[in-house]
């Protein structure tokens, strides 16, 4: 692995060297680097790109590692990862895409995540999206995540986009079994002319279930974003949505949270807010000593952390 | 020590301050007087986020008059606001960090969090939304500003929404500073246990010193009007 492709890998998943327990390593299209264990398989998918990640029945605290790193110009590809999870585990799954674009050509992953996530089983899923570089090419990212929650599965989903993604459509549908929960916490930041629209459904089906989609968005500059949030209640479910944007400069923020009840039962709440930082929020740091810079850099990150 | 010299301060054609002259140089100084008399006002100026309409401050000889609100808090002030300011996101932690330097101990700063009545290990890492109440806010406030140790400290209201928490203990925060610092604590307050620790007292009213004096010699007659406002 090349200087380049080691700091995106940092990253986006926080490693400098290979991580302990399995992984996969897509560097450039091809697989760099693999390990499975005695209870986590991987397995390439033969009738199109993309892998097969089984996780044996209660298998607990173990981790996958899925980092894809696209440092070649004009490269564009689309992955399908099948994520099996086996009832009763407890399992933490590192994803997350770093494309770094020196030249003029578009660089792209789409990357169609499906998580089967059983009975009773607990997930971890962190995906992290970073871009780089000085070329005239585009680095667009259009992440696709699918989410099946068996009756009591649990599912904790962290997403973050801070810098460096020229266009990006996140499209995010979870379907609720009994019992089952979702907790979904989305941080971007959009700089320059980016673009970044992201959609979130949920089917809560099962009695029971729950949902929580938390979303934190900063849009500086001419960046354009646009939040969906939609909840459909099927059943005795709760279920919350909450947007909440930083606008700055000329930026433009639409917040578009939907609730569906289908049942008397279902109980769902949205907020949504847009707003500039507050003044009061930079004079009392800048009591403190900060200049009005890094009053507001210190408010932009802990609102995105 | 510091020198107002006649401060004057104007907005939408109102006169909210005429002519202030005063020069501080006790540990204590309480400033008081009727709500709407300018004392907020008045503080927010000596922090620089107000600018006076005329008039020159001098802090230890220093005309600070034109410096910004960041310049005047790395000259050594600090302002505990009467509203506390809340935050998504940035914690306890972050607010103490920032107040008391970037590489003070944990440990310290969950004994400051402790000097003001809260169990640091339930609030250190919360964050300062809406999930903390006005009087904890309040609370953190002053832990901030006790973690800054600077030479001038500027407290609008303190006692404000802090119900159950002892005076002494915030007074106790008060001494602290002081015998750290060896300089000057500014409290705007309507409470007499506040005034009666005060070395001076200042009675605004209408945007004007009408009285500035010892305690002994101001509280006897104030206590009487300032209970009636």
């Amino acid at each position: 692995m090349d200087p380049i492709q080691k700091k995106i890998l940092h990253e986006v998943a926080d490693l400098d060297a290979l991580p302990v327990g399995a992984y996969n390593i897509r560097a450039n299209g091809k697989s760099a680097a693999r390990n499975t264990t005695a209870n986590i398989d991987i397995i390439t998918k033969e009738d199109k790109s993309g892998i097969d990640i089984i996780i044996k029945p209660n298998t607990v605290n173990e981790s996958v590692h899925i980092p894809v790193i696209i440092s070649e110009t004009g490269l564009t590809e689309l992955v399908y990862n099948d994520f099996y999870v086996g009832e009763n585990s407890d399992v933490v799954i590192i994803a997350g895409c770093g494309i770094h674009n020196c030249g003029n050509g578009d660089s792209a992953h789409d990357g169609i995540h499906t998580f089967y996530v059983g009975k009773n089983a607990k997930v971890k899923y962190v995906e992290k999206h970073y871009g780089e570089g000085e070329g005239r090419g585009k680095r667009l990212m259009n992440p696709t995540t699918v989410i099946h929650l068996e009756d009591g599965a649990q599912m904790t989903m962290q997403a973050s986009q801070i810098a460096g993604i020229d266009d990006t459509l996140r499209n995010t549908k979870a379907y609720l079994g009994s019992g089952a929960k979702l907790e979904i916490n989305e941080s971007v930041m959009t700089t320059g002319v980016q673009n970044a629209v992201s959609e979130f459904t949920a089917d809560m089906n099962g009695e029971n279930c729950s949902c929580n989609i938390v979303s934190r968005t900063v849009a500086r500059d001419n960046s354009t974003q646009h939040f969906t949030s939609r909840l459909n209640g099927n059943n005795v479910c709760s279920g919350h949505t909450e947007c909440d944007s930083i606008i700055m400069d000329k930026a433009s923020v639409l917040a578009t949270p939907e609730l569906q009840a289908n049942s008397t039962e279902a109980s769902l709440i949205h907020e949504a807010a847009i707003g500039k930082i507050a003044g009061e929020q930079l004079i009392k740091l800048m009591t403190l000593g900060l200049t009005e810079a890094q009053a507001e850099e210190q408010i932009i990150s802990g609102f995105l952390k | 020590m510091l020198e107002l010299q006649n401060i004057n301060y104007e907005i939408d054609g109102k006169t909210i301050l005429k002519d202030i002259n005063l020069v501080i140089k006790d540990h204590f100084v309480a400033i008081t007087g009727p709500n709407g008399s300018g004392k907020s006002t008045l503080a927010k100026i000596i922090a620089g986020i107000a600018a006076p309409t005329s008039g020159r401050i001098i802090l230890d000889g220093e005309d600070i008059t034109d410096l910004s609100i960041t310049e005047r808090a790395n000259k050594g002030i600090s302002y505990a606001f009467q509203q506390p300011v809340r935050f998504k996101g940035l914690t306890v932690k972050d607010l103490m960090r920032l107040s008391a330097g970037k590489d003070t101990p944990y440990s310290q700063l969950c004994e400051m969090l402790n000097e003001v009545g809260l169990q640091s290990k339930n609030y250190i890492n919360r964050s300062l939304d809406a999930s903390l109440s006005g009087g904890e806010l309040k609370r953190i406030e002053i832990a901030m500003i006790f973690a800054r140790s600077s030479k001038l400290s500027l407290f609008d209201e303190p006692e404000a929404g802090i119900d159950l928490w002892s005076f002494q203990k915030l007074i106790g925060i008060f001494e602290k500073m002081v015998e750290t610092t060896k300089g000057n604590v500014i409290i705007i307050s309507h409470q007499e246990r506040i005034l009666n620790i005060a070395d001076k007292i200042i009675y605004l009213k209408d945007g004007a010193v009408e009285q500035y004096d010892t305690r002994d010699n101001i509280l006897p007659g104030l206590l009487d009007s300032v209970t009636k406002e």
